[in-house]
């Protein structure tokens, strides 16, 4: 298949992640009170930045082809 | 419960990933060239994705919903769903079987079954087999639009619709590769969806000792021992002792040996996607590579569930209550996500949730067309047409395959616990099936009469013990007794079902024997050549890296699980 699965699951990651930061920045701390008082969006949105721009990486350096 | 509202974030979230899977299954469209590419991916899929969708493809409604369920209802003990069910069954399909199914070349399970016994074999699982894909895709199609009624308040004929149309658009355009592909990036996004909210339940309880201590009350006012809903084996001497109402050996024989086994190593839902990686040795690590985060499952899952009735139990009705009196446990998962989750990460969550049962309802819809289009259609209604004729019936068949699932969505009947229902439906089928593909791939003398009038009896015996027993305070009908006598009944549902599939194991097992020995052989050794494990040269791993080891991958993964059932002992 020509489709390296790298590059959509990277590309969806590092969208959703950087709309979680920047909403997380940007947002009323009020929100995060169900979530015990931390900046969840902001957090977990820098987390699932990294695994994407992760997974990008890996799709571009090509590593030995597609990984067996 | 109360109603989630969604804010411009969550959408937001929503719509990029929907733009992802339509992306996948557009990009994937000029690919698919022939039938095999349509159903088997030109058998051409890495192993890591063939791993990961092998593991996916089953994490429809009944894993994560059904799963979260039992954890609030049973707590640790349905681990054994996985620790003792799962990954032992996989380890098996992947170092023992996955040579036949893979060798022999056959494009399906029923397949196979013709290879290696006969014609009727092979039409008594495709027509069964059809069935109750069509039955778990629409449990999962009513399950979601039922949810995101409740939850977030859209219209259930609209989700329905939408869900329908969602699957079938990126089926049709890629085929398996399609539904593959999808379904590994379901995985990513139900682990990074859900471990957030694990973290911060176990945060807000105190970590893991912390949700020990709030389960206690939890147990000893239901009458149990005070660790009941935190040990997974302890309590399991006899049946009383525990919520689930089954003592060891109906579990280890019942869940561990027949319901996962038959289910892991025949369905062709999970199989079909090993046999559609790109080389043998691939086949065989698919469900090796599965078994590994699969171990890991009970902290996304079962947990969430403990979570939610610890909170529920201590701070004060969090579960709505259900008509019984009882807390709603299907909704034990849907409302921790909107008790711990702001705007934005619930989005994320939400779209989790969704993508785990597109990827139940899409996993079975392949397996459907391709079972139809090569068992059935190709078989028994116009075989000998071109492979474009065979390639367009599939992706006819995946449109009906669809529509089928939408009326069974609405024929959907509710029960307590989805778990329970599909357990019920795998009793009846899948429990003798794993002994006819025992003796099919281990004896040589077994024949096609035998396979299939011991599968027939098989099946026979499970209804004959389902109609004749029930489980303690139901009414007959739909749970049992429907023979009109009732000659034993059980503690739990589970625990009679678990003793059904048992039943029905045993009886296929020796049925299968006895007519075999009755019966001539049907099949030549030349013919079984592939197919049975005398027959067929054995593999050699020897020299190849210890990763690409098989039998050292198994003995790895049995290890670890073997370990986390020891530490939640």
């Amino acid at each position: 298949m020509n489709l390296d699965l790298r590059f959509p699951i990277g590309g969806l990651f590092t969208i959703v992640g950087i709309l979680l930061t920047a909403f997380g920045l940007v947002s009323d701390h009020a929100i995060y009170a169900k979530s015990l008082g931390i900046n969840v969006n902001l957090w977990w949105g820098l987390v699932l930045l990294a695994f994407g721009l992760v997974m990008l990486t890996l799709a571009l350096k090509k590593g030995g082809s597609s990984a067996s | 419960m109360q109603q989630i509202h969604l804010g411009a974030i969550d959408y937001a979230i929503l719509i990029v990933y929907f733009g992802f899977v339509l992306g996948i299954g557009w990009f994937l469209r000029r690919y698919i060239k022939s039938s095999e590419d349509f159903f088997l991916s030109g058998r051409s899929i890495p192993t890591w994705i063939a791993g990961l969708a092998f593991l996916s493809a089953n994490l429809g409604a009944q894993e994560v919903i059904g799963m979260g369920a039992s954890g609030a209802k049973y707590g640790m003990m349905t681990s054994h769903f996985y620790w003792v069910g799962a990954i032992p069954a996989m380890v098996f399909v992947g170092i023992f079987m996955m040579p036949f199914y893979y060798g022999s070349r056959a494009r399906s399970v029923p397949e196979y079954l013709k290879l290696r016994f006969d014609e009727k074999t092979r039409g008594f699982n495709a027509m069964t087999f059809a069935v109750m894909t069509v039955f778990s895709s629409g449990i999962s199609m009513y399950a979601l639009a039922k949810l995101l009624e409740l939850v977030l308040g859209w219209n259930f004929h609209t989700s329905v619709v939408l869900s329908a149309v969602i699957v079938l658009a990126y089926i049709f355009l890629g085929g398996l590769t399609s539904a593959i592909y999808n379904e590994v990036l379901q995985f990513f996004l139900i682990v990074l969806g859900f471990l957030p909210l694990v973290l911060l339940g176990l945060k807000d309880l105190g970590g893991w000792s912390g949700l020990k201590e709030k389960l206690i009350p939890v147990a000893t006012s239901a009458g149990y021992a005070p660790g009941a809903w935190s040990d997974s084996w302890r309590h399991l001497g006899s049946a009383s002792a525990n919520p689930m109402g089954v003592e060891w050996f109906g579990m280890v024989m019942g869940l561990g040996f027949v319901l996962s086994f038959g289910y892991w190593c025949t369905d062709f839902l999970v199989i079909q996607r090993a046999m559609a990686a790109k080389s043998m040795n691939a086949a065989r690590r698919t469900p090796l590579i599965a078994a590994i985060p699969k171990m890991l499952f009970p902290a996304l899952v079962i947990v969430p569930g403990m979570i939610a009735i610890a909170l529920h139990n201590s701070r004060g009705g969090l579960l709505p209550l259900g008509a019984d009196g009882l807390p709603n446990y299907n909704l034990a998962v849907p409302t921790l996500l909107a008790h711990y989750l702001p705007t934005g990460l619930l989005g994320l969550g939400l779209t989790a949730l969704m993508a785990s049962f597109m990827s139940g309802m899409a996993g079975n819809v392949t397996a459907f067309n391709t079972v139809w289009t090569y068992d059935i259609y190709q078989s028994y209604i116009k075989p000998g047409q071109s492979d474009k004729h065979y390639l367009r019936m599939g992706h006819f068949a995946t449109v009906f395959g669809i529509l089928l699932s939408v009326a069974a969505a609405y024929a959907t009947t509710r029960f307590n616990n989805i778990m329970d229902m599909l357990q019920l439906v795998f009793a009846f089928v899948n429990a003798p099936l794993f002994a006819t593909f025992l003796l099919g791939m281990f004896w040589r003398r077994s024949t096609g009469h035998g396979a299939f009038w011991g599968l027939l009896t098989g099946t026979a015996a499970a209804a004959a013990h389902h109609g004749l027993t029930l489980p303690h305070g139901a009414a007959a009908g739909l749970k049992g007794g429907f023979l009109g006598t009732v000659l034993h009944t059980y503690p739990s549902e589970m625990a009679q079902n678990f003793w059904t599939a048992i039943v029905a194991w045993t009886v296929c097992f020796l049925a299968t024997i006895l007519i075999s020995l009755m019966t001539r052989p049907n099949k030549t050794d030349e013919d079984l050549k592939g197919l049975v494990y005398s027959l067929t040269p054995r593999q050699v791993d020897a020299e190849l890296v210890w990763y690409r080891r098989p039998a050292l991958l198994g003995v790895i993964v049995l290890g670890l699980t073997l370990v986390l059932n020891i530490i939640f002992w």
